[in-house]
């Protein structure tokens, strides 16, 4: 397992978030944590990148302990986050934002080559590169700080909510892009209210509810179940 | 024309000064939403490490220079860490009390020690004066030359880095958001500590160039010479460094051309313009009105 996280439990001061959760990537995989607003998904994204508070458990990650590094350095060990809400720097062109993506890598020439890909994945920004990336639009913003947590180089993805506010078009896009990161040898675990669409594209899923795993399993048993279809598909 | 050539080099000559001690002002408050009251105090220092270098044999104007930047950078490092990174994540408002605590104790401290004491000391000459005619009576004198040639390469310089280079854009990214920052692997508290760091050379920079004009300094120069250096920095629009030049400038200018038409004006035409400033664009000259973040 690249990604073995155990019994982790995370608190916002006396306000429980997740109290004792499991679960595992593989390499290769997408896996999903999907459940209602509160579940407890987003704190498991912030614990897994040294920005919250945890109370308990491991997280092991390529046989190393995360627990108590700091947010840059887990990011020097090879995960990269784009959390909730497309933190873009406005203040920021595209092409800075992109370069600021790779901030870690000195690797000039691989650099250049992955600006080329990131690119040639999301034309639109190469139209807008010189632009101020506040002027963007809320989809292209959501392609921008994809396009940047792929300039990491990284070994793990986490991807927080990255349908949020996105048309049903660009929802279908950047899973679109999901799935070929993951094919490109790049494992991804997605947080996601979009509980169909993320089941869809995932090996593996993880329905949480107030801060524990309720069921786990094949996405495409999951997708099956009755309840799930009830609370979570709307169906 | 000739009076107003005369003025305008006086007022430019002050100007960049204001804008280099502005500069500390803008950068802080752009990365961490401070406004740093011990920031003037610096100047201070710069002034005084220089009056003390300049007495070793054989060091001039450059190497006096360097040692007035470094050593109210170093202190302004350490500052940032005892006195505010503890209180990073606590009410704004307690920073700022401990900002004014800060500058209090560095107007005080140096008085107590028995080689810098209360009184005012005359600054070295450190470049020799000489003038020359510029334009009918005008003239401009190695002082003033000094002042605006160094000044600007120390702001071309800033700007240059912030702009274009990778630490440059760790800091822009550190000031729209630290916790985006970190998850690009930027160490936010590296970061920061280099804002301090090079706020307070360009503020030791400033106090060395604004002592070789006004050569008596004391204890408590870096006190009207930081508040408006301030306005100079809210008029620009605080956070925006361009906008710190522009204010800074134009504090100078405004300030001489004023004390010329009466002196008592001089002193208060600068915060006559920021309140003019502050009525109808209250984010300043060259600053972005906040943008909320969702």
């Amino acid at each position: 397992m690249l990604l073995e996280v155990r019994d982790l439990k995370v608190a916002y001061g006396a306000i429980e978030a997740v109290r004792g959760v499991s679960f595992s990537v593989d390499r290769q995989e997408i896996v999903t944590l999907i459940g209602a607003n509160g579940a407890g998904k987003t704190s498991i994204l912030r614990a897994l990148s040294g920005l919250a508070d945890i109370r308990g458990g491991s997280i092991e990650y390529a046989g190393q302990e995360l627990r108590g590094a700091r947010p840059h350095e887990i990011v020097r060990m090879g995960i990269s986050h784009v959390p909730e809400g497309r933190l873009a720097f406005l203040n920021l062109s595209v092409h800075e934002n992109l370069l600021l993506g790779a901030y870690i890598r000195k690797d000039k020439k691989g650099i250049e080559e992955d600006l080329d890909k990131v690119y040639g994945l999301f034309p639109r920004l190469r139209e807008r590169a010189r632009q101020i990336s506040g002027t963007l639009s809320g989809g292209e913003q959501q392609m921008l700080v994809v396009g940047r947590a792929l300039m990491s180089n990284c070994r793990l993805l986490l991807l927080d909510e990255p349908s949020m506010g996105l048309s049903p078009i660009l929802v279908q896009e950047v899973f679109g892009t999901i799935v070929s990161v993951c094919r490109m040898g790049t494992p991804v675990l997605l947080v996601e209210q979009n509980a169909g669409m993320a089941l869809s594209i995932a090996d593996r899923g993880y329905v949480l509810e107030t801060g524990r795993v309720l069921l786990e399993g094949e996405s495409s048993a999951l997708a099956g179940m009755e309840e799930i279809r009830a609370a979570y598909l709307g169906e | 024309m000739e009076h107003f050539i005369q003025l305008l080099i006086f007022g430019v000559q002050l100007g960049v000064i204001y804008a280099l001690i502005a500069m500390g002002y803008t950068m802080v408050y752009g990365i961490i939403r401070l406004i740093n009251f011990a920031h003037g105090d610096l100047v201070m220092i710069g002034a005084f490490t220089a009056y003390f270098v300049a007495r070793i044999p054989g060091f001039g104007f450059i190497p006096v220079m360097v040692a007035a930047m470094i050593v109210p950078a170093v202190i302004s490092v350490v500052i940032e860490r005892l006195a505010y990174r503890p209180l990073r994540n606590r009410p704004r408002l307690s920073v700022l009390i401990t900002a004014i605590g800060v500058s209090i104790f560095l107007e005080n401290l140096p008085r107590m020690i028995p080689v810098i004491g209360p009184n005012y000391r005359p600054f070295p000459q450190l470049i020799a004066f000489r003038e020359f005619r510029l334009y009918g009576s005008a003239v401009v004198n190695t002082i003033q030359i000094t002042n605006i040639a160094a000044s600007l390469i120390l702001l071309t310089l800033l700007i240059g880095i912030v702009r274009f280079t990778k630490t440059g854009r760790a800091m822009r990214a550190v000031s729209f958001n630290k916790e985006a920052a970190a998850l690009m692997g930027i160490d936010v508290n590296r970061v920061i500590a280099l804002t301090f760091f090079v706020g307070a050379a360009l503020a030791g920079a400033g106090g060395v160039l604004y002592s070789l004009t006004y050569p008596m300094i004391d204890v408590l120069m870096g006190v009207w010479l930081g508040t408006k250096a301030f306005v100079a920095a809210v008029l620009g629009g605080i956070g925006s460094i361009p906008g710190a030049v522009l204010g800074g400038l134009l504090m100078g200018i405004v300030e001489v051309f004023a004390t010329a038409f009466n002196s008592e004006l001089g002193y208060g035409a600068g915060f006559i313009i920021l309140i003019l400033v502050l009525l109808f664009r209250p984010e300043g000259l060259m600053g972005r009105p906040t943008i909320e973040k969702v």
